[in-house]
């Protein structure tokens, strides 16, 4: 389709409480910086039920205009449902370039929208560019787990959509928000929705595995030895606040589930700090995290790999040095 | 004079070759160290379609060649030796004397099961006062009519704890001497039958070896495995057959120690060097690869010659003789020139070395392959 | 039940290296693999045919001739039948052109081998990392889907989906016709047996060219039908220059952490 307008559009995924995901937010930073390059205005598109939380927070953090889509069908995601709504958005309203958080709903979402729109998509980027000229998104990305790093284009389709890491760009400061807000009634009929959500089941411990929206990350991988190898782990990430990592080695050992596996097979993360412990630093574990801001390592073996991502690495016994790390901690939070 | 796996076979190896890696090799030290049974790997296996690799598919075989079972062998050895034995025992000393002289209807009952790998197959004849002497048999069959009943006991049987069927021989005539033996095919559950203590053992530590005690078994008429008096024959030929797998696991294990030592010695650095630049360590490592490939041929040989029904209880002899001395003598080389380091469990090396000795004395020592190959030549 | 399973053949990512020098990837010499997530959709299929024996699972590669050792793969672990689709035609396919010529493969295989009840695919291709062609797929052929699916099994006339989600997991009811992709599950896919092997060994595979599909939009597949095109590609920087800390203990090591990120305000 041709696009009718050049505004740039971040789709602002939101949790079931109406609240957004950090990722739609993130989005907007590179989307102010995008949509100034392509010359219209940044919009966040809220999809959710009872979002005046999501709506606030788009509209603090940059946000020119908001389309909102509000209703009881959109309290949990399903493909359908909001598949119907975004591309019935799009048509309408026909944006030239379009973001989508790289989240297990993003990445569902993306294609099946993409694809009905018969436009081109770029999964999972990780830099972000706007050719002034052409107002072609330049959307990079990694690909063979993380060995190499592709810019894509979308020339002749419009409009061009990627999905985006979550933790990749921050946030914005909080500023006095000015959008205008449009409610779009769209209503999706129950048959219309082909899945149906039959059970949920929380993991066992029902401690938080949400990685890819956690600020801190600490992770064991083999070095840990075995799954009460995790306790010193668990006892750091619980002090600050933190998610429970791990890599594939001390998954397919069975030591942790593998809702924690960082890496290729596992999460993408980008937390402000992440803390990987006895983590040889495989390149497949290293693509899941390397957009961190800052990554410990803590390793027996000094030549580990992960040592050269590493802000600061420790070459150590994990099961001396978590334990005295999480009592200075403790400490001086008195 | 080809002793070359085709594609076909090649394929096979491929494929258990990325089986090992995945769930052989990671669990050897493992097994070795708690002298545990890989039970769950025989039951892959068993998925796989590697329990009754030369047999046919209308008893649940593989349908495959000989010489792919012994490369088969070869292959687990490398990565476990203890892996290797237990499917070697199974289908060279348990399935193959069912296959050959069991009647139709024990095959059906016993070989469909054994190829399929739903159970595990082990063979009984040694004993505590007859083991390289086995003609000195103790375990005594009684014939009662319409059935037998067996009294005496086993030692060193392999596979032991976890098999349901056993090949086990006895005295049917006391005077006949080695003409008086008969086998006998037994379940684990038979009345009177027992599993007796594991053995702690130097190698092989996660094989089950253990003793078999019959205390008024009683073993159905029917499981006569073979003619009345002539269970010598089955057992001699049988071990003919077993000792081409033997040798194959010799084999595996001295490949497997090369090539870990090869890449050892390319990494140790002393005197400024890596040790591999050391024209010592080149040389010790050639000579342990020539005389490794000289027994492959003798090894491949005897398999092909059993493949095709040609005379090779010599063959297999010279085979296993090689085989296991040259075994025993690169994993103690290997072992010298890794040092310290390889003198640790952190390395597998010293396993390597106590589990070749064993072959050096299973299926007939080295002594007794001598016997084998001088009475062939005549030599009296 | 009739299945298709959806495989790529891809050079195995972990075997992957970087030219020091040049900085460029060498990908002589790495072994060309069945996508990991492929195979776990097709251990998906299999147990499902394992419990519903009079199950049919097919499996369909785009790609070289050469992907016909990544189908033959699929044969000897669970697959009955295999058809590779390979033109040069198809060449620089991005997902959308992908999705699109794999959409009139199922068309036509399915006059053939008849309807599928299923599509199962990976989540993703481990050298592409897209996660798209599933999906599009679906959307092409207007069917539900369920994505990062860790098992599946028959309920009546539904599928239900065990589905990985960042709290836990969900199962998730979808009726046929469905495409479900799938995550890495907690067992391990089952390894090839030596009879299948053997008789995937003879198996003819049927290719599906360029002239396979008469009625394909030419202008839709292929570099030139494809929506996006790679403008470059380029080794990522590592990161330099981190600090090494390495005290006499793992006390005093624990403790010079902590100074250098609380000094830093990083906790």
């Amino acid at each position: 389709m041709e696009a009718k307008t050049k505004d740039l559009w971040v789709f602002v995924e939101t949790n079931e409480d109406g609240t957004a995901k950090n990722v739609g937010i993130e989005l907007l930073t590179p989307g102010k910086m995008m949509a100034g390059k392509q010359g219209g205005q940044l919009v966040a598109v809220v999809i959710g039920s009872g979002v005046d939380e999501a709506v606030k927070a788009a509209n603090e953090h940059g946000a020119d205009k908001i389309i909102v889509v509000d209703g009881p069908e959109f309290k949990h995601y399903t493909t359908d449902a909001y598949a119907i709504a975004l591309v019935s958005l799009v048509e309408k309203y026909g944006p030239t370039s379009m973001m989508i958080g790289a989240t297990n709903n993003g990445r569902d979402l993306g294609p099946r929208v993409s694809c009905r729109l018969n436009t081109g998509l770029t999964a999972d980027c990780t830099a972000l560019d706007v050719d002034e000229e052409t107002g072609n998104v330049a959307w990079t990305r990694p690909a063979f787990g993380g060995n190499l790093m592709a810019t894509i284009i979308c020339p002749n389709h419009r409009p061009q959509i990627g999905t985006v890491r979550p933790g990749v760009f921050k946030k914005s400061d909080a500023v006095e928000g000015k959008a205008e807000i449009v409610k779009e009634d769209i209503h999706v009929a129950e048959e219309q929705i082909r899945t149906q959500v039959l059970e949920i089941i929380k993991e066992m411990d029902s401690e938080n595995v949400d990685l890819e929206g956690a600020e801190i990350i600490v992770s064991g991988g083999r070095g840990v030895g075995g799954p009460e190898g995790f306790e010193p782990i668990k006892a750091l990430a619980k002090e600050l606040g933190a998610t429970v990592g791990a890599s594939r080695a001390a998954v397919d050992a069975g030591w942790i589930a593998h809702a924690h596996q960082v890496g290729q097979t596992g999460k993408t993360v980008g937390p402000k700090l992440y803390i990987a412990c006895g983590i040889s630093g495989a390149i497949q574990h290293i693509a899941g995290m390397s957009s961190s801001d800052v990554v410990v390592a803590i390793n027996k073996d000094p030549d580990a790999p992960i040592f050269d991502v590493a802000d600061y690495g420790v070459v150590g016994n994990l099961f001396e040095v978590l334990p005295v790390l999480t009592e200075e901690i403790k400490k001086a939070r008195g | 004079m080809n002793f070359h796996f085709n594609e076909e076979e090649q394929e096979i190896l491929d494929m258990l070759h990325d089986f090992c890696l995945k769930e052989v090799a990671p669990k050897a030290a493992e097994v070795d160290e708690n002298e545990r049974f890989p039970e769950e790997t025989w039951h892959k296996l068993a998925d796989m379609g590697m329990m009754g690799v030369p047999f046919a598919e209308e008893y649940g075989g593989a349908g495959l060649t000989y010489l792919n079972y012994i490369g088969i062998c070869e292959e687990l050895a490398k990565h476990c030796a203890t892996t290797s034995v237990m499917v070697s025992a199974h289908t060279s000393l348990c399935c193959w004397p069912i296959s050959q002289y069991g009647t139709e209807e024990q095959k059906q009952k016993y070989l469909s099961k054994l190829c399929t790998g739903e159970w595990l197959g082990a063979f009984g004849l040694t004993e505590p006062g007859a083991g390289t002497d086995a003609a000195m048999q103790k375990t005594i069959a009684e014939d009662k009519g319409d059935h037998w009943v067996l009294n005496g006991s086993k030692i060193f049987i392999t596979n032991a704890g976890y098999a349901n069927v056993f090949v086990v021989f006895a005295m049917t005539d006391k005077s006949l001497g080695t003409k008086g033996i008969s086998a006998f095919i037994v379940e684990k559950d038979f009345p009177g039958f027992k599993v007796g203590s594991h053995e702690k053992k130097m190698g092989i530590r996660g094989s089950s070896t253990c003793e078999l005690v019959f205390e008024d078994c009683i073993v159905p008429k029917e499981n006569l495995l073979g003619e009345l008096n002539k269970g010598f024959k089955v057992a001699m030929t049988t071990l003919d057959g077993g000792r081409i797998g033997i040798a194959a696991q010799a084999l595996g294990i001295a490949q497997a120690s090369i090539d870990e030592c090869v890449k050892y010695t390319q990494e140790r650095i002393q005197f400024g060097r890596r040790i591999s630049q050391f024209q010592n360590t080149q040389f010790q490592l050639a000579d342990m690869q020539a005389k490794v490939d000289a027994a492959r041929l003798l090894v491949y040989r005897a398999a092909q010659a059993k493949q095709d029904h040609e005379p090779h209880s010599h063959l297999a002899a010279m085979a296993k003789l090689v085989a296991s001395e040259t075994a025993s003598d690169v994993t103690r080389r290997t072992l010298q020139l890794t040092g310290g380091y390889g003198y640790t469990r952190e390395y597998p090396f010293e396993r390597m070395m106590r589990d070749a000795k064993i072959t050096e004395i299973y299926e007939g020592t080295s002594e007794v392959q001598r016997m084998v190959i001088s009475g062939w030549m005549g030599v009296k | 039940m009739n299945i298709l399973v959806c495989v790529k053949q891809v050079p195995d990512t972990t075997e992957i290296k970087i030219d020091p020098v040049k900085n460029t990837l060498i990908r002589e010499g790495v072994p060309s693999i069945v996508n990991p997530f492929d195979g776990y959709a097709l251990e998906a299929a299999a147990r499902i045919k394992d419990k519903n024996p009079d199950t049919k699972i097919v499996v369909v590669s785009m790609g070289p001739p050469q992907a016909t050792a990544a189908l033959k793969e699929c044969l000897s672990i669970a697959a009955d039948k295999a058809y590779l689709v390979s033109g040069r035609t198809f060449g620089g396919s991005d997902t959308l052109a992908t999705s699109y010529i794999l959409y009139n493969a199922v068309k036509k295989i399915e006059e053939l081998e008849g309807k599928f009840d299923a599509i199962f695919c990976g989540k993703q291709a481990i050298d592409g990392d897209t996660a798209q062609v599933g999906p599009e797929i679906a959307e092409h052929l207007g069917y539900p889907q369920v994505t990062y699916g860790l098992e599946a099994e028959l309920d009546g006339d539904m599928l239900k989906v065990k589905k990985e989600v960042e709290e836990g997991v969900e199962i998730i009811g979808v009726k046929f016709p469905c495409l479900v992709t799938f995550t890495k599950p907690a067992w391990d896919p089952r390894y090839p047996t030596v009879k299948r092997k053997l008789a995937a060994n003879r198996a003819e595979i049927p290719v599906l060219g360029d002239d396979a599909f008469p009625d394909i939009d030419s202008s839709r597949i292929g570099l030139k039908g494809s929506p996006t095109n790679v403008k470059k590609t380029f080794v990522p920087q590592r990161k330099t220059g981190g600090v090494k800390i390495q005290e006499s203990d793992g006390r005093a090591s624990a403790q010079k952490l902590f100074e250098l990120l609380s000094g830093a305000s990083i906790i």
